[in-house]
This record gives structure tokens, sequence and C-alpha cells, in this order.
């Protein structure tokens, strides 16, 4: 492909690199902004890059292809990716985005002649309550219809810049159903840090062990354990004790805020409107820990709330709660620094999300050793969720015997759901441990539920049969995602569409993973297109297994879970799509002449087999 | 007094630091592996090396060795996986080991003899990939690259270069060198380097050696990996 002519690189280039310093783990930060000024890497700004940062080029073009939304080849002056989630889909989004490529004289996945759009599809962008959704040059675009779509199309043609299009395009609800003790109270802000320094550190962690908090992320780790881990980890480097136990200053705060699993949004809504509690819980996680520098890793698709979270990080420092010696508590240091993804749901998973921070590729780490020993640069580090931050807020606040009195006695505390999919009210619904999935379709106004895909694609799927289970970490654990669907739906294309979204988000480190979850993908796909045997569900079930016993992380091991589930629970519609005969080929003898008949323009009895 | 751990029921001894796969080279166990090198830092990705320990799967060349460890390797399970595995690395690249200069001398081709495959399983992927000549000396033909990262390594950690490198995600995977260009040859990689010989496969081949030792001399049409790699023998 013929690259556009060069733009002055330098003049570009001069500032970004300024701003961020000449550290390598700004490496991911520096390639977000130059793709954002250039529409893609240029090969020279690698070598300029590397240069300034003092790491190999291969390291700067390794880092540069492995997000999805960097790119070595130009894309269009107006990048639309529209949210392929299930949920975008069965809100219309394949019709919409073939819509404004007629519309726009564009295919998916090209560049038009003139450069000035591009369109394809991207991971679920969060917000399946207001789809569907689409990002615009890594902007938000929700309530898509053929309306907006129209507008949106204009736009583009008097090449409006994106800044100066109508801010409702870009409106972006919280879509708060439910509150209970997590976001039914405003945070003051200091209110649980000042509980904190009061009580001291170790009986903060007292009371966060009294609480029995566990990782909101869906693993369930006990939080407490985590922090104290973290705290009594000993770092060495070349042979000489680095870090003490609980000594400062070489240990980490991570707020995990890459919330990538497809139908979890909730984090979106934690930050956008409770963040001070999100940073209140890290802050005061630091002081247990005794670190001095937090950070808060922010998905790239929630890019528009880094502003307001800087302002709010800024007003924060001014009231004496991030800086030096907070709250007038001398030694007690701590910072807040926000770093943005690129688009990789990999870099979900901790100790990719570490790698990432670090300016690298986000593949996940060889363990052990633990981030809670070797984390961020090789230190102590402790990541958590955002929602699992500001539930130790509240701790603080009102102590661990309050928390561990609501929920569970294994699932303490209330859980944040994301509801979507065939519902009437899709947002957030706040819930204590121990609800029943058939109270939560009650509240939401599900319309004839017939099936639930609880935690997303890596989670469960609970047929109508199932709904009495409960949400909790001994039932029906969860990321928070709840995505809903009614009888009428065809659960196949579910699986399907969940297949395609792990063989796009696998990171490809390891074998079964990179291989296996294009397997599945092609099978599903062999089966859709009509060309399926029964001989095709023995063998995702045997990839199954493989990708299961044998990935080396949560998303190979998780990524047949939607094609087990489905064959396990609801194997009708599988069988519906088989061929009755017991072998098929997959290589489809017609569908290969096509391109000859595309060339010869035939398409004749006789050009048919 | 040495610590023990049980691969098979039987007793290995092994020292602090070492790992499952270390332990077990040590003590004549094979165990089979692509991307692993004892030379190297161990890697963990082609998943070959994965035994069972108290129950759990993990990858021997990174897991420490623990006393008291019960790990269980030569199993019809596992090695029933590790050729799922083998054959999903010949299908997703393109393996035509009957043209193929290192056909006989390969770790992948001698993989899959070690472990029984006598079919790719699955369908093959037929990537379009790219062949590199523009080095002098050196052939880079990606059509075969597995992954291993072994020239990665070598490169940094021996050659001191950064040759090589990884980009892309997932099938998308592709490894590059390090040249605005984007070729061997405008890179600094010498005949000489240790990247250009730990290749398990034929992706980088020294040129002008082709067929030196015909067919049928060569390593694996004699010895077993297992042998070979138990002799000491990784490149």
């Amino acid at each position: 492909m013929q690259q556009p002519e060069s733009p002055d690189l330098s003049r570009i280039l001069t500032p970004i690199l300024a701003r961020h310093g000449s550290d390598s783990t700004q490496l991911l930060q520096v390639l977000r902004d130059v793709q954002d000024a250039c529409h893609y890497i240029p090969a020279d700004a690698i070598d300029q890059i590397a240069a300034h940062l003092g790491v190999p080029r291969v390291t700067v073009e390794g880092v540069a292809g492995f997000y999805s939304f960097l790119s070595t080849q130009p894309v269009g002056q107006y990048r639309l990716l529209f949210s392929d989630n299930i949920t975008d889909q069965m809100l219309g989004k394949d019709e919409l985005l073939q819509y404004l490529c007629n519309k726009l004289w564009v295919e998916q996945g090209r560049v038009s002649e003139d450069g000035l759009v591009s369109m394809d599809n991207t991971s679920c962008t969060g917000m399946c309550d207001q789809g569907p959704a689409a990002l615009i040059n890594g902007w938000p675009l929700t309530n898509l219809d053929h309306n907006r779509l129209d507008l949106i199309a204009e736009l583009i043609r008097s090449q409006k810049p994106v800044a100066e299009w109508p801010p409702m395009l870009f409106e972006v609800a919280d879509n708060i159903r439910r509150t209970d003790t997590l976001l039914g109270e405003p945070c003051v802000p200091g209110t649980a840090i000042k509980q904190t320094l009061a009580r001291g550190a170790r009986e903060t962690l007292a009371e966060m062990d009294k609480s029995n908090l566990r990782g909101r992320g869906g693993a369930g780790f006990k939080t407490a354990s985590k922090w104290s881990f973290c705290h009594a980890a000993i770092a060495e480097e070349e042979g000489s004790v680095i870090c003490d136990i609980g000594g400062r200053p070489e240990r980490f705060i991570v707020c995990n805020a890459d919330e990538g699993e497809p139908g979890t949004f909730k984090d979106r809504v934690l930050l956008n409107s409770y963040a001070d509690l999100v940073f209140e819980g890290m802050t005061l996680g630091a002081h247990v820990v005794g670190a001095s520098k937090g950070f808060l890793y922010l998905r790239g698709e929630y890019r528009y709330l880094l502003k307001k979270l800087e302002g709010v990080l800024k007003r924060r420092r001014e009231a004496g709660l991030l800086g030096n010696d907070i709250l007038g508590h001398a030694g007690f240091s701590f910072d807040i620094e926000i770093h943005l993804g690129a688009g990789a749901y990999i870099c979900g998973e901790e100790s990719a999300l570490i790698e990432s921070l670090e300016g690298k590729q986000g593949r996940p780490r060889n363990r052990p050793p633990f981030p809670v020993t070797h984390g961020y640069k090789g230190r102590p580090t402790v990541v958590d969720n955002a929602e699992t931050f500001a539930c130790s807020a509240r701790i603080a606040e009102k102590g661990g015997a309050w928390f561990a009195a609501m929920g569970t006695p294994q699932s303490t505390g209330t859980k944040l759901l994301s509801v979507s999919g065939d519902v009437a009210r899709p947002g957030i619904y706040e819930y204590p441990f121990g609800v029943t999935v058939r109270q939560i379709l009650d509240d939401c106004g599900a319309e004839e539920p017939f099936a639930v895909q609880i935690s997303g694609p890596s989670g469960t799927m609970v047929s109508w049969k199932e709904f009495d289970r409960k949400i909790a970490f001994e039932d029906l654990p969860t990321a928070g995602a709840f995505m809903v669907f009614k009888r009428k739906r065809d659960l196949f294309l579910t699986a399907r569409n969940f297949a395609h979204f792990f063989a796009h988000e696998s990171c490809g480190f390891c074998t079964p993973c990179r291989v296996g979850t294009q397997l599945q993908k092609k099978i599903m796909d062999k089966i859709y297109g009509g060309h399926g045997t029964i001989c095709d569900m023995e063998e995702l079930k045997r990839l199954g297994h493989i990708l299961k016993s044998m990935s080396h992380c949560g998303l190979g091991s998780s990524a047949a879970n939607p094609m087990l589930d489905a064959m396990e629970k609801f194997p009708d519609v599988f069988e519906r799509k088989l061929k009755a005969l017991a072998f098929e080929p997959a290589f489809d003898l017609d569908g290969a002449l096509e391109t000859a008949r595309k060339i010869t323009g035939r398409d004749d009895e006789w050009a048919h087999l | 007094m040495s610590k023990t751990l049980t691969i098979d029921g039987r007793s290995i001894p092994f020292k602090d630091g070492q790992t499952i796969m270390d332990a077990a080279l040590a003590a004549d166990v094979y165990i089979p592996h692509l991307c692993h090198n004892p030379e190297f830092k161990p890697h963990g990705s082609c998943k070959l090396c994965t035994v069972k320990v108290n129950g759990r799967n993990v990858a021997s060349c990174t897991m420490p060795a623990v006393e008291g460890q019960q790990v269980l390797s030569d199993t019809l399970e596992l090695n029933d996986e590790r050729l799922s595995l083998t054959q999903m690395l010949f299908v997703e690249g393109n393996h035509i080991c009957p043209s193929c200069e290192k056909s006989g001398n390969c770790q992948l081709q001698a993989v899959a003899y070690y472990l029984g495959m006598m079919s790719p399983n699955y369908n093959h992927f037929y990537p379009q990939r790219e062949v590199d000549a523009s080095h002098p000396d050196i052939l880079l033909d990606r059509n075969r690259c597995i992954y291993c990262e072994l020239c990665v390594r070598a490169s940094r950690d021996v050659d001191g270069k950064h040759v090589f490198g990884l980009s892309g995600r997932g099938i998308e995977t592709t490894l590059i060198v390090n040249s605005a260009s984007g070729l061997l040859g405008d890179t600094n990689l010498a005949a000489t380097d240790k990247a250009t010989r730990v290749c398990p496969t034929g992706a980088l081949l020294k040129k002008r050696q082709g067929f030196t030792v015909p067919i049928g001399q060569r390593i694996f049409d004699h010895h077993t990996i297992k042998d070979v790699q138990l002799g000491g023998e990784h490149e």
C-alpha cells in the first residue's frame, strides 16, 4: 500500500516526546498520541521514538502491532469502530454498519479511497446499556440509529472536526437503576482516609480482613490477603534488598479499570460518578501496604473519562488527599497516575496489565512469581479492580463487621451488575451478594428471559431452568456482566460472537490459545455456514478441554466456556444447524469458485458446481 | 541434603532455583518441549512441556521445583494433549517437510515423530507469510516460525543486538526484525550470531548449506528427540 506523504514528523513528535519524558514505560502512551496525531504510527516515528526512549526499534514496532487502536498503516482521518458485542448485534449493529458503509462508499475493514474514513468492528466498548455504540477516533458514540448515522455521515463528508460534532452524539448516561450501600450514599472525599489514619495501617488491614472483601474482578481472591502479602514482600534486585518488610517507597497500587469483558460497564459508571470512592480506596490501600505510587489503568475505550478523572486527581491533590504528607500525616506520600490502554482485552489480566503499564505488549507473565511480590518494575504490587477499591473505602469508613453483615458468609457485601440485552431497563444494579438471577430479571423488566450470560463470555451461561441460582462466589461468580436473552434469540449466534471475540483478543503467546481460539472460531463459522456435523461438536469439546487444561492464562482457559455451556445446556441450538451427515468437508468447493466468478463476471449454471 | 520431587513416581533430586524441567533434564527424564533451551531464560509459550503437579497443569520449564512435588508427565492424557498442540503448530503455519532443508534436523518434526503424529487432524490455515532472503548469509522463512522466541532471546541476551522481535497479536503474531525496511539484510545480524543457530524449525537457515547432509543421514533420521535433547543437544 502506498503510504501518504509523511507529515512533518518532528513537529508532531517533539511535543509528544517532551510531554511523556524519556522513560520507556511511557511507550504505549506515546504511541497513543502519535496515532491520534497522524492516524497511524509512521515508520520514521518508530525510529525516532525508539531513539528517544532508548529501546530497540523492534520493541516499539512490537508494541505498535499489538494493540488494536494502534496501526502501522494509515487508517481513515475519521476512524469509526463499531462495538461488536452480541448486545450491539441484537440492537441491529450489523445492518447499521453496512448502512453507513454504503452511505460513505467505504468497505468494512478498509480505508476510503480518499483516506477520509475507515470503518470496522471493535470488541465491546462498554456501552451495552445504550447501544448500538461505536468509537469515532476513540470517542464513544451511543444509541446509534439511522438518523444519527445520517448526521454522522454528513459531518464526516463536510470534514467537521470531531471536537465540533454535536455533544448529544457523545452523551453517555450512567443508568443507575438500583443502589445499595456502595452507590447509595455520596462519597465525601477524605472520610475513608481520615478513618484509616486514625485507625492505623495494621488495624485497617484487620478491618479489611474482618470484612472478608473478595476481588470484584470475578476471581474472588481475598483482598486483605493480597494486601498483606504485598506488605510482607521483600523485593531483591541483583542480590541486594531494595524493599524491606512494610518499607517504602518501592511498592505500587494499581487499579484495574480495563473492563474489557463484553457486557461489563460498571467501572465506567464508578469512574464517572464515584471516582473519589475509587481513589480513596487506592490511597488507603497505599497506606496499608506502604506504597507511594499508584496507577489507574483505564481502558482505551474510556478515554473520554480521562479529563474528568485528571480533574478529580487535581482536586484531591489540592485538598491534601494526594501528594506528600497526606492530610498532614508525616511520611504518608502517595500519588496516582492514569495510564490509558489501547484496545486489548488481555490487559485486564493483572500481569498483562502490569506489562502494559511498563509500556510493553500486554502478554501475561509466567507465575510464580505473583505481582504481590514481583509486579510493576519487579516490585511488590497490588492490582485490584476499581470496584474492590471502592468497597475498601466504604469498609474503612464503616468497618469490617458492617460490610460482612451484607451478602452471604462467603460473599460479603454488594455487587454491581451491568445489565443489558433483552430487558426494559438496562443499566447498573447494585445488590447484596446472594440475590437470585430471577430477582434481577424481575427488577430489570426482562422480556421472556430464556438465558443469561453471567460475567460475560468468560463466565457462565445459565438457562431458564437455573434462574433460582445466586450471584455469589460460591454459586455464580461474576465480574458484573449480566446479558439477558429472550426466548426467540438464537443462542448459537451468541456463542459464535464470543468465539470470534476470544480469537480476536488472544494475545498469541501460548500455542493452545493462539491456535485453539482460531480453530473454535473456524468450526463455529463452519456450523453457521450450514456445513457442520456431529464431528464438529465433538471437536469443539476436545478443543475446550485443551484450552482449559493447557492455556497460559485465564483468557485461554475460559475461551471455550460459551461453546461448552451452549452445547451442554442448549444442545438443540447446535443440532438445528448441523447437517445430518457424519462428515462434511470444511472446504466448500463451490465457494472456492467465487473469486473466479467475480473475475469473469459469470454467475450462470456452468459457473457453479 | 538435596531436595527431591517425583516425576511419574520416580524420585528426582533438585537444587533451589531449578525448575521442574531443569531437574528433569539433569536426571535424564525427557519432557517434550520446543520453546525451551536450557541455555536461555525459560519462556513457557509452546506449552508442550505441560505437566500435572498435584492435580494442576503447569508448564514445567517455568515452574520452580518444590520439595515433595508429585509430577505426572509421561501419561496418556498429557501426551495426547501435547500431540494436539503439535498438530496446532503444524496447521497454523506452512510446514512442508519434504521441501524443507531442515527436515530431519527439525525439532518440530522430531517432536511430532516422538508423539506419534500421523496426521495434522485440524484443517490447515494456509497463512500468507513473508520469506526474507535479503541477508547475505541467513534466510528467514516465516512460514515455519512457531513463535518460540529463541532467536529473540539469543539475539537479545547473548548477541546483545535485538535483531528479532514479535509484533501483532493472536494469530496475527509475526516475527519482525530490527530495521526500518523490515528486512533482515538491513539489520546487524552476523552469520556467527547465536540467534542464527537456535531456531528449532527451518525458519532461520544458513544459506548455501542445502543438503550438505543427505536426507536419511540427519539427526532425527537415527535418533529420537528424547535421546538428542537428553544428550544435551538443543541446537
